[in-house]
C-alpha cells in the first residue's frame, strides 16, 4: 500500500523527538525500563521470589542488596526488575487491545453518526459513569488474579476515553473533500474509515497512546497496591508498596523503592507524550 | 471619477506641502523560526501623506500582512524589525517603549482585519468593546464613551445602534461585523488606518457596501489609509495611489492611474494580465498565468527577484546586483524596480469585449445533464434538543441543464444553495423532490454508495479547498492509482501505468507521484485533484469553486487548464462559483442563484448585457474591477440575505430589491420570462422594460 | 432549557438503572458466596443455605432485583452483610467523610489550577510556562500510593510533623485537621497537574487568537488584555473538564483512603465489593453515577453561561 503504514509514520516522529528535550528524557527513562525488563535475567542479582532469612536481620541496602530486602527478605532490585517486565508486557498490550477496541468504535460511531453514533455514546457514557474500582473488581472477580483481567479492566476503563477521542476526529474529518472524493469513486465505508480517515488522526493518537501508557502503568500499580494484582510471589511494583508499606516507620526504603521504580516510568511516559505533542503541533 | 479620488481634491490642503504621516526608511522585518532567520522584507521604503490612501497588492506571501503589523509595531512572538525606522508623525516607532506604543495605537493609529468575526472577542458585547476604545484613549467616561460608541455605529450605517450594543459578534452577520471593526478602529479618530485585506472573505455585495463606507468615512474623518488587498479592484476603488508586491519588495508604486495606465514593472503586467475582468471571456483573450512560484524566502535569486519568472528578463543586467528603485516618469511620484522599466513596451491592454458574440448559441448540443425542479430541504432543529424546528429550503426548484462540452457556470454569493446543489449531484445528499438526470438515468435519488460504476465514473468532482482536497497522508502517486483502478474498474497495476499520462495532461512533472500534499504548492493540489477528477475520463466534471482560494497568477494556470482539458476531451463541466469575472471567462451558461432559486439563466451574451434581472444587475455593479478607466454603474444593496426562516413569500430578493416594483413582489412569486435565445428572467418586470437599462460596466 | 434539563434528568435514570442493573448481574453469578462470607468458612454448609434462603438469596435474580429496585426508591438501600448495618447508614458516614476530603481538595485545586494555567499559557514557551508544565506533567505522573510514601517519609517518618494515618479519630493524638493534611496533599498533587494543562492548553490556544490581537492593539496593557479578554474565553473549555474532577475526587480516592487509612466511600466500595455485599456495591454505585451524571449537567450549564454562542442559539 502506498498509504506509509502507521508504524513508519510513527517512527518519523520519534526521530524529530532529538528536539525536545523534555521528551528525549521521557524516551530515556522509557528505554531504560524497557531495556531492564528485556534483559532481567541476566540483570537481576538473586531469585526474586526467594527469601533470604538472614537478610531478614538487617534488610536495608547493603553491598549484597543494592537496594535491601523486603519484608521477607527477597531481594528488592531484583523484584524491581523482574516487576518491570509484569508492567511492560501487560501495560501495552492492554492499552493496544482498548486502541482497538476504540478506534473501531470511534469511526464507526462518528463516520455513521445517528442511531450507531447514539448507541456507541451512550454504551461510553455508562462504561464512564461506573466506579473505576467496582468495574475493575467485577472483572475480577469473573477472571480471577491473573494479567488478563488487568488487561479487560484496562479496556473497559479505557476504550470509552478512546472512543470519544476518535469519534471527535472522525466526525471532523468524515467532512473533508478527499472523503469526499473517495466516496465518490466507490471506496468502501471500512477503506474510508481505516485508509482515509484513521492515518489522519495518528498525530494525537499517539499523544494519548503515550498518556495512556502512563495511566495504564498506574493502574497496574494500584491494582496491585490495593490486593488485587498478580497473585504472590511474583514481583509487581504495587504489590511491593503494599507488602511494606506497614512498616514504612522502621525500614521506608522498602516501600520507597519500587515507589520510585513505577514513578520513574509513568514520569517517563508523560515526558514522552509531551515531546510528541510538542513535534506534532509543529508539522 | 471614483469618490476617491475626489476626496483627495476636495481636502483642504495646508499650503500646497502635504506633511508625511507615516513613512517607512529602509525598513526590514524578519522572523525567527527553527530553520533560521527569514528576512520577510528585506528593504521596504515608502511615505504616506496626511489624509491619502496607499493600496498594497501583492500574492499571499509577499509580506503584505507584515507591513501592516510592523507599521503597527507588533509582530507576535517571532517577527522583528531589524532594520530601518518607521516614522508615525515624525517619530520612531521602533524605538518605542511598549507603554508609549499602547498610547499609540488604537488611538492615532488603529487597525482592520481580515476575517472580522474572529477578531472581535465572542464573550464580550459589541457595546463593551467599543468602548473600550474611548475609555483607554478620551480619559472619558463610561457615559460618555457609550455615547461615542452609539454614534460610531451610526457613522458605520448600522440600523439600530443601541440594539447593536448589546449584541455579541456571531450574531451579527459578516458584514455587519467588519462594520464593528471598522468603528472600533474610527472610535479615537486616528489620523493612520492600517486595513488588511478588510474585505476578503465578505460576499461581493457586502464587500462593495463595505469598499463605500471606507471611501466615505475617509472623507468625513481625514484619516490616511494604509489599504492592503490581494484584490487591485478593490484598491482601484480606495485608494489614490498603490504599491505592487513581490516576495517582500516593493516592485511598483505610484498613482492609482499612472501605475494602471502604464505599469511598469513586468510583474504588476503579468498581474494586470492574470486576473478575468468582466468584460473579456477565453473567446476574446486567453488568460495569461505568470509561471512559475515565489521562490522560497530562503533562496531568493541574486539580482531580481523576479527574474526567475520575468518573461522581460536578461540575466546579464538582472541577475546580477540588487536592483536599485527609482522614478519613472515625469510626475515623479512613480517608482519602478526594475532595470528595464525605460526600454519596455507600451504595456498592452487585454483585449476587452463589452457584448460578446456568443459562439455557441447557434450549436446546441444534447444536453448530458438536466435538472428539473430539483429541490433539497433540510429540517433544522431550534435549539440544542427540540424537535421542533423549520425547514431550510437550501435548493428550491431548479431546472437547468447543462450540454455536452459545455461550461454550465452557477453563479450566485454565499448560502444561495451553489454548494447544496453540488451535493446532490455527486450523490452525498439526496434530493427531496424532482429530479437529476445525467446521460439519460435519474440519479437524484440514488446515494453516491448505490450509484452504479459507470454513473460513479461519469460524474467526478474538483473541491474547493485546495489543503483540504487530498489526503496528507497519502502520496500523489497513490492518490491517482486508486482513482484511476476504481473508477475504470481496473486492477492495481495496470491503474499504476496509466498515473504518468494523468499526471503529464495536468502539467504536473512524473517525480509528484512519490510527493505527498504537503509538499506541494496551493495550485499544485488543483492540479492534482483535477488529476482525479479526470481519472475515468468523466462526462460531467463538477467542480465547486475550483480557484477561490487560489493566487490570482495561478488561478489563471488553473482555469487555462480546464478550458484546455474541456477542449481536448470534449467533457462538460459545471462550474460552481461567486466570481462572476471567472464566470464571465470561462462559461457557455450561466444560473444566477439567490435564495435557492434559479433568478436568471442563459448564455454568457445573455447574461452580461441588458436585459438584466435586478439582483444580476447589482452583483455585477459590485464587482471590484481592477481598471480605473472602466465605468461601472453603482447600485448598494441594502440588508443581509433573508434567514431561511423568513424568507419573501413572493420573489425572494424582495427584501433588497433595488428595481422592486411594489407588493406584489412580496406576495407573488414572480413568472420566469424566457425569450428566444432561452435566456431566462424570474422577475415581475417584463423583460422589455429591463433590456432598456444601461451596461452596467462599460 | 428545561427540554434540555428533562433529557439529561431522564439519561441520568436510565444510566442508573443500566448500572445498577449490570452490578447486580455481575454480582450473581454466585449467590452461595455471600452466606458463605458472612458466616466464614467455618460455618457447616447446612448453615450456609439456611441464610442463603433467610436472605431470599434463592429466589431467581430478576425477582430480587425487582424487589431491590422497589426497595431502593422508597429510599431503603438495604442490609450491609459487611458492615452489619443499614446501607443507608454507612454510605451516609463514608460519603460524609469523602466529601470533606474532596471539597477540600476541590478549594485548592481550582483557584490554582486556574491562576498557575493562566499564568502559564499567556506567555507559551515563557521560563515560567516551561516550569509550570513541567513541574504539572511530572506531578500527575506519579501515582498516588507512590506519593503517599514520598509525603509520609518526609512528613511522617523524618520529620514527624503530620500522622501517617488518618482514621478521623482523636485518639490517635492528632487533631482531624493534621489527619486530613497528607490525604489531601495527596489528592490535590495527583489532580492539580492535569487541569494545570487543560487551562494552560485552553489558554494558550486562545492566547492565538485574533481577538487577543485586536485587544492588543487596541492600546490596553497586558494585564488588561489578559484579565478582560482571555481569561473568559480560556476557561469555557476547561469548565467541564473542572468539575468532572469531582467525580475523581469522591469515587476515585480508593488509593488515598486506603494508603492513609480513611475512612471513606471509595475504600467502603472496594471492601464490599471484596466481600460480595452487593446492596452496599449498588448503592455506592448508584452515588457514583449520581455524581458523575450530575457533574456533567452542571459541567454542560456552566459551558452555556460563559459561552454566549450557545446561550444565544
Ligand atoms: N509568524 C511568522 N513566522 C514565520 N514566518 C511568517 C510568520 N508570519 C508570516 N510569515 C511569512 O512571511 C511571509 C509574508 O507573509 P505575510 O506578511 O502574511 O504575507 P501577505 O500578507 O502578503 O500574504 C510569508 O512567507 C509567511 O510565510
Ligand atoms: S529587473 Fe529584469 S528580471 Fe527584474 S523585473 Fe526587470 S526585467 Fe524582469
Ligand atoms: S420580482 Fe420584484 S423584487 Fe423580484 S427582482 Fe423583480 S422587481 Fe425585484
Ligand atoms: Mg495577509
Amino acid at each position: 500500500m502506498a498509504n506509509d503504514g502507521i508504524i513508519a509514520l510513527t517512527w518519523n516522529r520519534v526521530r524529530l523527538l532529538k528536539e525536545s528535550p523534555i521528551g528525549m528524557i521521557g524516551a530515556f527513562l522509557v528505554i531504560f525500563w524497557i531495556v531492564v525488563a528485556l534483559f532481567a535475567p541476566l540483570l537481576a542479582p538473586f531469585n526474586p521470589n526467594i527469601s533470604n532469612m538472614d537478610a531478614l536481620i538487617d534488610p536495608t541496602p547493603s553491598a549484597v542488596n543494592w537496594l535491601g530486602t523486603d519484608n521477607q527478605g527477597r531481594d528488592i532490585l531484583s523484584r524491581i526488575i523482574w516487576g518491570s517486565r509484569t508492567v511492560l508486557i501487560v501495560a501495552p498490550v492492554a492499552v493496544f487491545a482498548a486502541y482497538v477496541v476504540g478506534c473501531l468504535m470511534g469511526l464507526i460511531a462518528g463516520y455513521y453518526r445517528g442511531w450507531v453514533d447514539q448507541v456507541v455514546n451512550r454504551i461510553a457514557d455508562i462504561l464512564l459513569s461506573f466506579p473505576a474500582i467496582v468495574l475493575y473488581i467485577i472483572v475480577i472477580m469473573k477472571v480471577g488474579a491473573k494479567a488478563t483481567n488487568i488487561i479487560l479492566a484496562v479496556i473497559f476503563i479505557s476504550s470509552p476515553q478512546i472512543i470519544r477521542i476518535v469519534r471527535g476526529m472522525t466526525l471532523e474529518l468524515r467532512e473533508r473533500e478527499y472523503v469526499a472524493a473517495a466516496k465518490m469513486r466507490g471506496e468502501s465505508a471500512l477503506y474510508i474509515m481505516l485508509v482515509e480517515i484513521l492515518p489522519n488522526a495518528r498525530g494525537p493518537l499517539i499523544v494519548d497512546a503515550c498518556l495512556r501508557m502512563g495511566y495504564t502503568t498506574i493502574a497496574i500499580g494500584v491494582l496491585g497496591f490495593l490486593g488485587l494484582g498478580l497473585p504472590p510471589p511474583d514481583p509487581d511494583w504495587g504489590g511491593m508498596v503494599k507488602d511494606t508499606y506497614a512498616m514504612m516507620s522502621i525500614y521506608p526504603h522498602m516501600s520507597l523503592f519500587p515507589a520510585g521504580a513505577i514513578t520513574s516510568l509513568v514520569v517517563g511516559f508523560s515526558l514522552l507524550a509531551d515531546g510528541m505533542r510538542e513535534i506534532s503541533i509543529r508539522d | 471619477m471614483s469618490s476617491a479620488t475626489a476626496a483627495t481634491m476636495d481636502r483642504p490642503q495646508a499650503e500646497g506641502a502635504k506633511r508625511p504621516i507615516l513613512e517607512l526608511r529602509n525598513v526590514s522585518i524578519s522572523y525567527f523560526v527553527r530553520a533560521g532567520e527569514l528576512k520577510v522584507v528585506p528593504n521596504i521604503s515608502l511615505t504616506l501623506y496626511e489624509g491619502e490612501a496607499l493600496g498594497l497588492v501583492g500574492e499571499s506571501g509577499c509580506g503584505k500582512s507584515t507591513v501592516a503589523f510592523a507599521i503597527m509595531k507588533y509582530l507576535g512572538g517571532a517577527g522583528r524589525v531589524t532594520g530601518g525606522e518607521i516614522l508615525f508623525e515624525g517619530r520612531d516607532m521602533t524605538k518605542m517603549s511598549e507603554a508609549e506604543l499602547r498610547g499609540i495605537r488604537g488611538g492615532r493609529m488603529a487597525m482592520v482585519y481580515q476575517d472580522p468575526m474572529s477578531s472581535l472577542n465572542p464573550v464580550i458585547t459589541i457595546g463593551k468593546q467599543l468602548m473600550e476604545v474611548p475609555l483607554i484613549h478620551s480619559n472619558v467616561n463610561e457615559a460618555e464613551s457609550y455615547k461615542r460608541a452609539v454614534q460610531m455605529l451610526k457613522e458605520v450605517n448600522l440600523p439600530d445602534p443601541e440594539h447593536i450594543m448589546t449584541r455579541y459578534p456571531h450574531q451579527l452577520s459578516g458584514g455587519q461585523q467588519q462594520r464593528v471593526v471598522i468603528a472600533m478602529a474610527l472610535m479615537a479618530e486616528p489620523s493612520l488606518l492600517v486595513m488588511d485585506e478588510p474585505t476578503t472573505g465578505l460576499d461581493v455585495t457586502v464587500e462593495a457596501a463595505v469598499l463605500d463606507l471606507v471611501a466615505q468615512l475617509r472623507k468625513r474623518h481625514n484619516s490616511a489609509i494604509v489599504f492592503i488587498s490581494h484584490n487591485l479592484g478593490t484598491v482601484v476603488r480606495i485608494c489614490d495611489r498603490i504599491g505592487v508586491m513581490y516576495a517582500g519588495e516593493l516592485v511598483e508604486e505610484g498613482p492609482i492611474g499612472e501605475v494602471f495606465r502604464d505599469p511598469r514593472h513586468p510583474y504588476t503586467r503579468g498581474l494586470l494580465n492574470c486576473i478575468p475582468t468582466l468584460n473579456a471571456d477565453k473567446r476574446t483573450r486567453p488568460l495569461s498565468a505568470i509561471p512559475g512560484q515565489v521562490p522560497p524566502i530562503l533562496d531568493r535569486p541574486k539580482g531580481c527577484i523576479f527574474a526567475p519568472r520575468c518573461p522581460a528578463a536578461v540575466p546579464e543586467r538582472c541577475s546580477v546586483a540588487p536592483i536599485p528603485t527609482e522614478t519613472y516618469g515625469s510626475s515623479g511620484q512613480h517608482r519602478v524596480k526594475c532595470v528595464r522599466m525605460e526600454e519596455l513596451p507600451k504595456h498592452e491592454r487585454p483585449g476587452t469585449s463589452a457584448a460578446p458574440a456568443n459562439a455557441n448559441a447557434a450549436q446546441r448540443h444534447d444536453a448530458v445533464l438536466t435538472l428539473d425542479g430539483l429541490k433539497k430541504t433540510y429540517h433544522q432543529a431550534i435549539g440544542m434538543f427540540g424537535g421542533a424546528g423549520y425547514d431550510v429550503h437550501a435548493v428550491d426548484g431548479i431546472d437547468v441543464a447543462a450540454e455536452r462540452a459545455e461550461t454550465l457556470a452557477i453563479v450566485g454569493e454565499s448560502g444561495c444553495g451553489k454548494s447544496t446543489l453540488a451535493k446532490v449531484l455527486t450523490g452525498i445528499e439526496l434530493a427531496s423532490s424532482g429530479k437529476v438526470t445525467l446521460a439519460g438515468k435519474d440519479i437524484g435519488n440514488t446515494a453516491v454508495e448505490n450509484r452504479d460504476g459507470d454513473t460513479k465514473r461519469a460524474i467526478q468532482m474538483v473541491f474547493q479547498n485546495p489543503e483540504s482536497t487530498l489526503n496528507p497522508s497519502h502520496t500523489i502517486g497513490y492518490v491517482m492509482e486508486r482513482a484511476i483502478s476504481k473508477l475504470k474498474r481496473i486492477g492495481g497495476k495496470a491503474a499504476r501505468a496509466q498515473v504518468d499520462d494523468l499526471l503529464r495532461t495536468v502539467n504536473l512533472p512524473l517525480e509528484f507521484a512519490n510527493r505527498k500534499s504537503r509538499q506541494l504548492s496551493g495550485g499544485q493540489k488543483q492540479r492534482v485533484a483535477i488529476a482525479r477528477a479526470l481519472a475515468g475520463e468523466p462526462e460531467l466534471i463538477l467542480a465547486d469553486e475550483p480557484v477561490s482560494a487560489l493566487d490570482v497568477s495561478v488561478q489563471a494556470a488553473i482555469i487555462n487548464l480546464l478550458v484546455d482539458i474541456q477542449k481536448k476531451r470534449g467533457s462538460t463541466l459545471l462550474f460552481i462559483s461567486h466570481d462572476l469575472s471567472v464566470v464571465r471567462y470561462l462559461a457557455d451558461h450561466v444560473a444566477v442563484m439567490y435564495l435557492g432559486k434559479v433568478m436568471e439563466y442563459g448564455s454568457v451574451a445573455d447574461i452580461f448585457a441588458p436585459p438584466y434581472h435586478p439582483y444580476t444587475e447589482a452583483l455585477m455593479s459590485a464587482v471590484p474591477i481592477a481598471d480605473p478607466d472602466v465605468k461601472q454603474r453603482r447600485i448598494i444593496l441594502e440588508g443581509n440575505v433573508p434567514s431561511p426562516q423568513n424568507r419573501p413569500k413572493g420573489c425572494p430578493f424582495a427584501t433588497r430589491c433595488p428595481r422592486k416594483v411594489g407588493s406584489i413582489c412580496d406576495d407573488t412569486q414572480p413568472p420566469e420570462q424566457v425569450s428566444e435565445s432561452g435566456h431566462r428572467i424570474a422577475c415581475h418586470i417584463p423583460m422589455t422594460e429591463l433590456a432598456s437599462v444601461t451596461q452596467v460596466v462599460f | 432549557m428545561l427540554a434540555f434539563l428533562s433529557k439529561r434528568m431522564a439519561l441520568l435514570a436510565f444510566t442508573m438503572l443500566v448500572v445498577s442493573a449490570l452490578v447486580f448481574a455481575a454480582f450473581e453469578f454466585t449467590p452461595g458466596q455471600v452466606a458463605r462470607k458472612v458466616l466464614g468458612p467455618f460455618a457447616t454448609q447446612d448453615q450456609v443455605d439456611r441464610l442463603t434462603e433467610e436472605l431470599g438469596l434463592n429466589r431467581p435474580v430478576v425477582v430480587r432485583y425487582g424487589e431491590w429496585l422497589g426497595n431502593t426508591l422508597t429510599g431503603d438501600l438495604g442490609y450491609s452483610t459487611l458492615y452489619k448495618t443499614d446501607v443507608n447508614k454507612i454510605i451516609g458516614d463514608r460519603l460524609q467523610n469523602t466529601l470533606l476530603l474532596a471539597g477540600i481538595a476541590f478549594a485548592i485545586i481550582v483557584p490554582l489550577s486556574i491562576i498557575l494555567g493562566i499564568s502559564a499559557g499567556m506567555k507559551e514557551g515563557s521560563f515560567l510556562d516551561r516550569s509550570i508544565s513541567v513541574a504539572s506533567i511530572v506531578t500527575t505522573s506519579v501515582p498516588e500510593f507512590a506519593s503517599g510514601v514520598f509525603l509520609a517519609s518526609i512528613f511522617v517518618i523524618w520529620l514527624g510533623w503530620l500522622p501517617g494515618t488518618s482514621p478521623l479519630d482523636t485518639g490517635t493524638g492528632w487533631s482531624i485537621w493534621q489527619q486530613l493534611v497528607l490525604p489531601v496533599c495527596v489528592m490535590v498533587l495527583y489532580d492539580l497537574g492535569y487541569v494545570v494543562r487543560m487551562v494552560r492548553a485552553s489558554m494558550v490556544e486562545v492566547m492565538t487568537r485574533p481577538y487577543i490581537r485586536t485587544a492588543i492593539l487596541k492600546g490596553l496593557n497586558f494585564r488588561a488584555v489578559i484579565l478582560k479578554h482571555a481569561l473568559r474565553n480560556a476557561m469555557i473549555a476547561p469548565f467541564t473538564v473542572i468539575l468532572l474532577q469531582l467525580n475523581y475526587l469522591v469515587t476515585g480516592v480508593v488509593v488515598v483512603e486506603a494508603v492513609f487509612a480513611y475512612p471513606g466511600f471509595g475504600r467502603m466500595l472496594l471492601e464490599a465489593a471484596l466481600a460480595q455485599d452487593v446492596a452496599v456495591v449498588e448503592a455506592g454505585a448508584l452515588f457514583a453515577v449520581l455524581i458523575s451524571v450530575f457533574t456533567q449537567i452542571a459541567g454542560d450549564l456552566g459551558y452555556m453561561m460563559l459561552n454566549p454562542r450557545i446561550r444565544f442559539s
